[in-house]
């Protein structure tokens, strides 16, 4: 067969003008250089900045005197924005506003560090890569529950409900039973059972999967609520006592310097975060499931015709994504911390946000994680070295990272195109 | 049906060809009745066991996922896996199966290409292997020809007869009847659900034509010449995006003039839509102007263009041209509920709607059980000339109509010609938008051919199909295309892909329904 020749009729040079998206955010970005240079740069002192590779003052240590650390690196954060300005190639673009970006926060430490008081002076680096690890955590698991459910086409806004209804049933079976394990088994039945009903309404009675989803946080919340009040604060012991996951040290791995101590000297939920993410990644792109559920997520209609089952497909990745939410929520109630009301406190929203922000993958979603648990983390440090930053203002550091992120910096995303629509047949 | 045969399931819009084909391929469950292959009867709970019975289907619209490679596209459902339960996917194995189809029957596909990036017409090349790699021994083609130039319809029909050669049965639904006689072997038409008759490919197509609509149709339409006067739309240097930021309407220029109709001819998909949303104010306009008698309108609101004299059948009605919960009388006027003398301050009235509501509804003959019927429950005809008559009750100096008979019925399109007709009578400037170019030659009185957002080319509606035909696929009389005689000589040369249209057979698919 023959392809016809078209004479190829040449696109007109497009003027896009002059402010493209990536000149937008250089010179955002630029601007924000300049003002580290100046700002942070007239108000660090001359003391050094340490950051330490380990959780005390003392041992190895990269240090830069303040003033010229805040100096330098605003300069290269404005020289990144300047570049961007200037236009660089595109595949260069995520590296060049990595590189600005980053060293706007060095800039930033190194004020605040070397304005510290004597003594606190010094930036633990291990504290700062292990709580940030920590706090992701529940992000890293709600965002790969949001993962499953999304990309087969189901919007997951009940993140929240599901890792707090694992968290709730992972403390009292786990303290019913004196079984850590007993415990991780209750918490995926419960982040599932969240799952079913979002499952069963969205997908049989085709309820609209946002509402569903609302609905379904607020039902988690005041049925563990109520259970809390009515079992667990009468009688502590018996049902808000769970055992707890010890930290397991990884042969070999735990003595690298700084990763070592941070990572691998952690519990069992840190471990399997970071492999779901990983394992989830592979099954999504390389097996057989995974071209089912994306086909599924796309185009349910076209899935169909070739004999793909879409509801069953379905309800078993939101039924997972429950499991894996559920998991999730017992990381806080059999590892950290024994279950108060609405413990989540919203991280379910934010992973929500991660997700989006990792753009519906399942690594993007780990990096995503990892950022809003570094704001976090940074929060709390700043707080304990005394900064001069309002503590109100640093708790509210995370939640401005998330509009920001969500709204500008990822650019257009692009969501499973069936996602959040039921599919009915014919 | 049988082996190595082609055949036409020929009937009209809505005649219930699509559905039938829908039952067979299992989406669609029988409420009586059964289907038999190879004498035994077969039921079909999906399209798995339709698949498994050697049922292809080719749907109207692609199943194709839009972000998937063809590769993935062409495994899914029937992926090739390795690693036991984990089952992993086997590209290497599922690239070499899509080029040993490819190669076989001729139809070049790069495995490795992802969808959305590719033509229409590859699309669905990509959904013929996909169904070939299935092993098929019967292929549905729905409606296949509707999105393509007569280029492509052209090779669709070729990669048919080898398809048929090779020994498979086609089933292949259209409503043109020149395709169907190009290439049927047996011919079984449909009208309103039911089997009215079979025929051999030697019928004539006034013979078809009848049998389908069930009666004599004129589908020629009557006019005066046109006595153009001033320009009344003037369009310059239009440069509009679509819907995912890419160009859509790249630099157009054009007039239409009053008491003329511009038809605008082109394969879906070229801009038409877009170009027409600008005009209307639907869409951004990021250059050029638009002058409405005179008065830049560009960046006007919407309302306003319509109230400045503008009527506007947009393409998709059931979307965009009518509130379908809404009742008929309501869906008259809502383009002036909030004027004199249908409302009054932040009031309607309910008395003068229903009174105007009934006079149009004679006037232009809908078909409706009554004024406070949800339009949503009339015919898509009917349905039409709601849209029609709201429109063409104002005072207009342009009308704007976009596939104004899509998915209409015979007769009403026969009225709602004519009512066009009638209004450039008046002197109004007409501007028509089709996908079937009858319609355009039918109507225009000057034809715009529109290709990848450019304005290809203007002809008289006396000009041959084929070579409108030609600018639809974006080859221009001046391109360094090679003559006739020399195209004869070299046809296998890069710019002599025109031989398809240049040496017309016998039977062209072109000549669509000039019954």
């Amino acid at each position: 067969m023959s392809t016809t020749a078209v004479p190829d009729v040449a696109v007109a040079a497009v003027d896009e003008g002059f402010w493209t998206r990536p000149r937008k955010v250089g010179a955002v970005l630029l601007a924000l250089g300049v003002l580290a240079t100046v700002l942070f740069g007239a108000l660090a002192t001359g003391q050094q900045a340490r950051f330490t590779l380990s959780e005390t003052e003392g041992g190895a240590a990269l240090e830069i005197q303040g003033t010229l650390g805040a100096i330098l690196f605003g300069v290269v954060a404005a020289g990144a924005g300047g570049a961007l300005l200037a236009g660089v190639p595109k595949r260069w673009f995520t590296l060049v506003l990595g590189v600005g970006l980053v060293a706007f926060v060095l800039s930033f430490l190194c004020w605040q560090v070397s304005a510290a008081p004597e003594g606190r002076n010094f930036m633990p680096m291990v504290n700062i890569v292990r709580g940030t690890f920590v706090l992701a955590l529940p992000l890293i698991f709600g965002a790969l529950a949001g993962v499953l459910c999304e990309r087969s086409g189901v919007v997951n806004v009940a993140i929240e409900g599901q890792l707090l209804m694992g968290a709730f049933s992972g403390a009292l079976f786990g303290s019913l039973s004196g079984n850590v394990w007993v415990g991780l088994v209750a918490a995926a039945v419960g982040g599932a059972f969240i799952s079913l009903l979002l499952a069963v309404f969205a997908i049989r009675y085709l309820v609209d999967q946002v509402v569903m989803g609302v609905v379904l946080n607020l039902l988690a919340v005041g049925v563990t609520g109520f259970l809390y009040e009515r079992l667990m604060q009468t009688d502590a012991d018996k049902y808000n006592s769970a055992p707890r996951f010890g930290n397991w040290e990884i042969p070999l791995l735990k003595d690298i310097p700084l990763l070592g101590p941070a990572l691998f000297r952690g519990n069992i939920f840190l471990y399997l975060g970071l492999l779901l993410v990983l394992v989830i990644h592979l099954a999504l792109f390389r097996t057989r499931w995974g071209l089912r559920t994306r086909s599924v997520g796309e185009h349910p209609t076209a899935a169909d015709t070739l004999g793909v089952k879409v509801l069953s497909l379905r309800y078993r990745n939101v039924l997972l994504a429950g499991v894996v939410a559920g998991i999730g929520g017992a990381s806080y109630t059999l590892a950290l911390y024994s279950f108060t009301k609405n413990m989540i406190g919203g991280k379910g929203f934010i992973a929500l946000a991660a997700l989006i922000f990792g753009r519906w993958s399942p690594t993007g979603a780990l990096l995503a994680a990892l950022f809003f648990g570094f704001a976090d983390q940074l929060a709390t440090y700043l707080g304990a070295i005394g900064s001069s930053i309002p503590n109100q203002f640093l708790a509210m550091l995370p939640y401005l990272a998330t509009i920001l992120a969500v709204a500008g910096l990822v650019g257009r995303v692009r969501a499973p195109a069936a996602d959040g629509k039921p599919y009915v047949k014919g | 049906m049988e082996p190595g045969e082609i055949h036409a399931l020929l009937g009209e819009n809505g005649a219930g060809k699509s559905t039938l084909m829908n039952v067979l391929y299992g989406l669609y469950q029988p409420d009586g009745g059964e289907i038999l292959v190879d004498g035994k009867p077969l039921r079909l709970k999906g399209p798995s066991d339709a698949i498994r019975a050697g049922i292809g289907m080719v749907h109207q619209h692609f199943m194709l996922v839009p972000v998937f490679t063809v590769a993935e596209n062409i495994m899914l459902g029937a992926e090739q896996v390795r690693g036991g339960i984990v089952g992993f996917l086997d590209r290497r194995r599922a690239r070499r199966e899509v080029a040993e189809v490819s190669a076989r029957y001729n139809l070049r596909v790069d495995p490795d290409a992802v969808i959305e990036d590719l033509p229409v017409g590859i699309q669905q090349r990509v959904e013929i292997v996909k169904a070939l790699t299935r092993d098929v021994d019967l292929l549905i083609l729905d409606e296949p020809t509707a999105v393509l130039t007569p280029q492509e319809t052209e090779e669709l029909l070729t990669v048919m007869r080898s398809l048929k050669a090779a020994g498979k049965s086609i089933v292949f639904i259209t409503h043109k009847l020149g395709e169907v006689k190009a290439i049927a072997d047996r011919i079984t038409v449909i009208r309103r659900g039911r089997t009215v008759g079979t025929a051999s490919p030697e019928a004539s197509r006034d013979e078809l034509a009848a049998l389908m609509v069930g009666r004599d149709v004129r589908l020629t339409v009557d006019k005066q010449p046109a006595t153009p006067g001033r320009p009344i739309l003037e369009v310059a240097g239009l440069v509009v995006d679509d819907d995912r930021q890419v160009r859509a309407v790249d630099g157009v220029d054009l007039t239409v003039r009053a008491g003329e109709v511009l038809g605008v001819a082109g394969v879906q998909g070229n801009g038409q839509t877009e170009l027409i949303e600008a005009i209307m104010g639907l869409r951004p306009t990021l250059a050029g102007t638009v002058t409405l008698d005179g008065e830049p309108i560009h960046g006007w609101s919407t309302k306003k263009v319509l109230r400045a004299g503008v009527g506007y059948v947009p393409e998709d009605r059931s979307v965009d041209g009518l509130v379908k919960e809404f009742s008929v009388a309501e869906n008259l006027v809502l383009d002036i509920y909030d004027r004199p003398p249908f409302g009054r301050g932040l009031a309607l009235r309910p008395e003068a709607i229903a009174a105007s509501a009934k006079e149009r509804i004679e006037q232009f003959d809908v078909r409706t059980p009554s004024a406070d019927a949800a339009v949503g429950t009339l015919s898509g005809g009917n349905q039409q000339k709601v849209i029609v008559a709201r429109e063409l009750s104002r005072p207009l100096k342009l009308f704007i109509a976009a596939q104004p008979t899509r998915g209409v019925d015979v007769g009403s399109i026969e009225f709602i010609h004519s009512r066009v007709v009638r209004e450039r009578d008046v002197g109004t400037a007409v501007m028509v938008v089709s996908s079937e170019l009858d319609e355009v030659i039918g109507l225009a009185d000057r034809i715009a051919v529109m290709y990848r957002g450019r304005i290809i080319g203007i002809v008289g509606p006396d000009t041959p199909r084929e070579e409108i035909g030609l600018l639809m696929a974006g080859i221009t009389p001046d391109a360094p295309a090679p003559a006739p005689a020399d195209g004869a000589a070299t046809p296998g040369e890069a710019t002599g892909g025109t031989a398809g249209g240049a040496t017309p057979a016998p039977e062209r698919p072109g000549n669509e329904d000039e019954a």
